[in-house]
This record gives structure tokens, sequence and C-alpha cells, in this order.
């Protein structure tokens, strides 16, 4: 049959990967949206109407209008430029926390799949003690131990996320060990750190970028719900959660405070979770069809 | 198996309350009080020994006396104050979990069994919004709709039947969208299988097959997401309790988290990681009544066992 002339996707799993999400409308469009949102937390001072601080108590608490799009809060400071710079601190934490999951939970578990008997048996169970505290109960004793800040807000939700990653990590560990590459590599003699940092990390990548986008957005919720009670950013940096905790003692009279805030978060998890189902859908073919 | 892990979680909480900042014998005392008593405190307290050694009379206490210690704030054992509450944080966690699994496996359904229709796609899209929304920042949205704008129901407290609707549908609205997505996929997976078509070709009626032959097999993943919903209820009531004024554990450990009261935040963790762990064990024991093939695979393990006894 002759195919029209159209340009061929490349070849390889990544190009194969990227050519499925690329088809995928939502995750596409989440993908924009969250891209919009980087450019708003790099771009910050040149996006926001006015700085987050800039207090005007000529115009406190006033409804959405010309001047201010979505109102003034308590202070008098803008919430549309309090929610764009508190985007900064919510991706920060976001992509924090979950890179430093990942690095201990993908070590973990890629060191508990390789090795398997004791060691394994060892790391699992200590993750399963780790399972068995609620995750959002975990990030709220840890960050109530340490001192409030982004440091150790990253820390707290960083443990509480690390089980699931070692999990992911031990089971395709556990599939790719029986390829023959890695027979291969070991009869040639490379040590155990160059087979598991070279070939099996690599090979497991996937599933790992598709548990740190949903988790990403998991990890945003807790930040914000962690500041909410607050345990996380302290005024007056500006952060979302926070934003709602004060938000909270106007609720009778003043909606628009309250209601602002949690839309960015709704419109930020939404878009990771869009895209992370996408991502799962790419990265996976066989799930399809 | 349970055992070890609730060792380990007690070890786990015991180590982040003895890393937090700030001296309890200090604490209870106050502020005012002579540096020679609160030194003797100390002594008392044990809070001189090692790490090892206070863990050690930690655990010893909390297994032997059942004592978890007193609060810094009230004076009064933990372990009485910590149960007093506990029921209603039950009570709101079951609400909830009871609400999310009526909704969350209908609307599921409803899903798979019309999928690609408009239901269907309204129904995941509402479902992605709800996985989407912070269940605090839903609360204080129920509040504004209909406690203030609507004045149906009322704000915050705990006086009455009426004042468990908001913060349960919340929670229990909020997490049945992952209970209706997991059914959703689950159904339609069981739904291809070759003995759902061979029920309808015997002529089966569609609502048995699809209530006793396919939701029957597709409830394995279902009742797991449901028993993990269940552990993340016992920590989002921690917000919602805050959030709607709920006299209930949750609210009672932020605001021990607040007085840096260290004694009822960890025992009020500990009870909410023991029912946690109780629930998962009660989710185990369900899947052999829902998948027979599982139970068999434990009584094959347990004979086999008793072989290699005998053998030895």
């Amino acid at each position: 049959m002759w195919q029209r002339k159209k340009k061929a996707p490349k070849k390889g799993f990544w190009n194969d990967a990227w050519y499925r999400l690329k088809k995928n409308k939502g995750a596409m469009l989440s993908l924009v949206v969250l891209l919009g949102l980087i450019i708003c937390a790099i771009f910050a001072d040149y996006i926001a109407p006015y700085p987050y601080d800039l207090q005007d108590y000529n115009h406190t608490f006033e409804f959405p209008s010309k001047k201010h799009l979505l109102g003034t809060d308590n202070f008098g400071r803008d919430i549309l430029s309090r929610i764009i710079y508190g985007s900064r601190i919510s991706l920060i934490v976001g992509f924090s926390s979950i890179i430093v999951a990942i690095i201990f939970g993908g070590l973990l578990g890629a060191i508990s799949g390789y090795y398997g008997n004791k060691v394994d048996n060892a790391i699992m169970r200590a993750m399963d003690v780790l399972m068995a505290i609620p995750g959002m109960l975990l990030a709220i004793s840890l960050a109530a131990a340490l001192k409030p800040g982004l440091m150790n807000l990253v820390i707290a939700i960083a443990i509480a996320d690390v089980p699931g990653y070692a999990r992911v990590v031990r089971a395709s560990v556990l599939t790719i060990k029986e390829q023959e590459y890695i027979e291969a590599a070991e009869c040639i003699g490379a040590p155990d750190s160059r087979i598991i940092l070279q070939h099996i990390i690599p090979n497991c990548l996937a599933p790992i970028i598709v548990q740190a986008t949903l988790g990403m957005a998991g990890a945003i919720l807790s930040a914000s719900a962690l500041s909410f009670l607050g345990l996380g950013i302290q005024p007056p940096t500006p952060e979302w959660g926070s934003m709602l905790s004060s938000a909270r003692q106007y609720i009778r009279t003043y909606w628009h405070m309250t209601t602002f805030p949690g839309i960015a978060i709704m419109i930020t998890i939404f878009a990771l979770n869009v895209l992370g189902d996408g991502l799962r859908d790419a990265l996976d073919p066989r799930l399809k069809n | 198996m349970m055992i070890p892990v609730l060792l380990g979680v007690i070890i786990i909480v015991f180590s982040i309350m003895y890393i937090t900042p700030g001296d309890p014998a200090r604490m209870i005392l106050g502020e005012a009080a002579p540096a020679s008593a609160v030194a003797e405190l100390r002594e008392s307290l044990g809070l001189n020994g090692s790490y090892f050694s206070q863990l050690f009379t930690y655990v010893k206490k909390l297994v032997f006396e059942f004592d978890l210690g007193y609060s810094y704030a009230s004076k009064k054992p933990v372990i009485n104050e910590i149960l007093e509450r506990f029921p209603t944080t039950l009570l709101l966690a079951t609400l909830s979990v009871t609400i999310s699994v009526v909704v969350g496996v209908t609307m599921g359904i409803i899903s798979a069994t019309k999928q690609y229709s408009i239901f269907d796609k309204i129904a995941t899209s509402i479902a992605l919004l709800g996985v989407s929304m912070p269940t605090f920042w839903a609360g204080l949205m129920a509040v504004i709709i209909f406690a203030v704008h609507l004045r149906w129901l009322p704000a915050s407290g705990s006086y009455g039947w009426e004042y468990w609707i908001l913060p349960s549908l919340t929670l229990g609205l909020s997490s049945s969208a992952t209970i209706m997505r997991m059914t959703r996929s689950s159904m339609l997976e069981v739904i291809r299988q070759d003995y759902i078509r061979t029920a309808r070709a015997k002529g089966q009626k569609e609502s048995v097959v699809i209530m006793f032959h396919a939701l029957k097999n597709a409830m394995i993943p279902v009742v797991t997401v449901i028993g993990m919903r269940f552990g993340a209820l016992l920590g989002g009531s921690v917000l919602i309790e805050s959030v709607f004024a709920i006299p209930g554990l949750g609210k009672f450990i932020i605001d021990s988290i607040n007085m840096r009261d260290n004694p009822v935040v960890q025992g009020g963790v500990l009870l909410l990681a023991l029912s946690f762990s109780i629930c998962n064990l009660l989710v185990d024991i369900l899947y052999g009544f829902i998948d027979p093939r599982i139970k068999s695979q434990y009584s094959v393990l347990k004979k086999r066992g008793r072989k290699t006894n005998v053998a030895a």
C-alpha cells in the first residue's frame, strides 16, 4: 500500500513515546499549561502586575476588579501577583522533593531488587514500616519535628514518598535483571555499581517518569496542605497553601481570597495528573490498543 | 507480620519526636521555672538517658502498661486523651469511606458499562477534577457555598448530625474519585473476558452479568484502593477536622503540634498508624473471601509447610 508522504517518526523508544504523547490532546494541553506555569515561576518579576509584598491599606479586601484582577487580601496585596509568585514555591517543592525521593527510593529499590534475598528483605521490610504510617501523617509529624522552612518541607514530603519509588523501581529491576544484556555485562566483568547505574536504572526510567509526574502532583498537594496547617512555608512568603490558611478567617465575607489560590492548586494538579496518565499510555504501549 | 511493622512504626515515631527541638521538662514547668527544677524533672522523666535507653523504656511502658506518658498541656495520661477523641475520627472516616465506596463503585460501574458515552466522559472528567482538588480547599469551598451563601448547613463544630454532612461529604466525595477511576479501569479489563461473553451468550440477565460475573472479578484492585484510601482518609481527617473544627483525634494532633505537646503527637500518630495497619490486615483477609484462588494459595502453602516439617 502507498502511504501518504508524511515525515515518518524517528525510530527508538523515546521517539515513539513522544510521537504517541503528541497525539494525546489532553496531555499536550497539560504540557502547555505546565510550561506556562514554569515560565510564570521564572519570570514572576516581569509577569506579576504588583510586587507580592506591596501592601496598600487603602485597598484591602477588594473584590476582583480591573485594577486587581483577582482582588486584594487583608493587607491590600494583589492576589494575582501572590499566586504568580506562589507558583515558584510550589514548583520548587514539587520538583526537589520528587528528585530527593527518586534518588533515595530509586537507589534503595535498585539495590533491593538487584541483590535480592536478605538485602531485599531488610530494605523492603523497612519500606513496609514507612508505608504503615499514612503518608500525610508522616509528613505532618516530620514537618513538625523539623523547623518550618523550604528545605525541611522538601525533606518531610520526600521521606514520605520514598517507599513508593522503592517499590516501583524494585519491581522493574526484578524483570530487567533477567534480561540477557545484564548477563552480558556481568560476563565482561562490569562491577555491580556500573551495572545498576548504567544498565538497570536507565532501563526502568519509564515507570519512574510516570510515577514522578503523578508524585509531583501529590507533593504539591502535601506542600500546600502542610503550609495550610502552618507547618510549611511561613507568611509573608507567598505560597498557595499558606494563602488559603490566612484567607480562612475571612471566609464568611471575602470568598475571593479562598477561591483563587485553590483554583491555582487545582489547575496545576489537574495538568500533572492528565500528563501523568498520558505519559503512562505513551510509555507503555501495551496498555493501549 | 503486623507486630514487627508496628514495632518499626513505634521506633520511627519515637525517633521523629526525639529529634524535635525543645526540652520537654522546660515545656512542662514553663519558662519561669528554675534550672534546678528542670534538671530534676529531666532526671525523673529519664530524659538524660541515651536514645536507646529512652526508646526501650518507651516501648516497655507502651507494651506492658499501655502507658504513653502524660500530656504536657493537660497533665492527663495521653492514652485517655487520645482514646476519648478517637471515636469521632473513626466515625468521620467510616462515614466518608461508605460514601466514597457507594458513589465511587456505582459511578465506576456505570462508566465502564457505557464506555465513551457522554456520561462516561463527564464522570471521568469530574473524577479527575476531584483527584486534583486539595481536600481542605474542597472543604473550604463547601463552607462558602453551603454554609455561608445557601445557609443550608452549619459551617463548623460538632453538635448534631447536621454537622457531619459537610465534612463527610467532602472527604467521601474527594476520595470517591480515586475509587471510581480504579473501578472503571478494572471493570473495563474484566468486561472483555471470555467468561463475560459466555454469560451473556447463555442468556443471563445483563444486570446479573455485571453485578456477579464482572464486578466480583474486578473487585480485587478496587478493594486494595479502598484500603489505601482509608489510610489517606485518616491522614486527610487531620486537615478536614481542623477546617470544620471537629474535636477529633486529627485536630487534637494538630493543636498539640502547635503547642509542642510531643507525647500526644506521638501517641496520636501511633494510634492512627495502628488503625491503618488493622485496616490493611482486614483488606488482606477480605481478598480471601473475594477471590477463592488466594485462599487456596494460602492453604497450599500451609500444607507444604507441614510436609517439610514432617520430613525434617
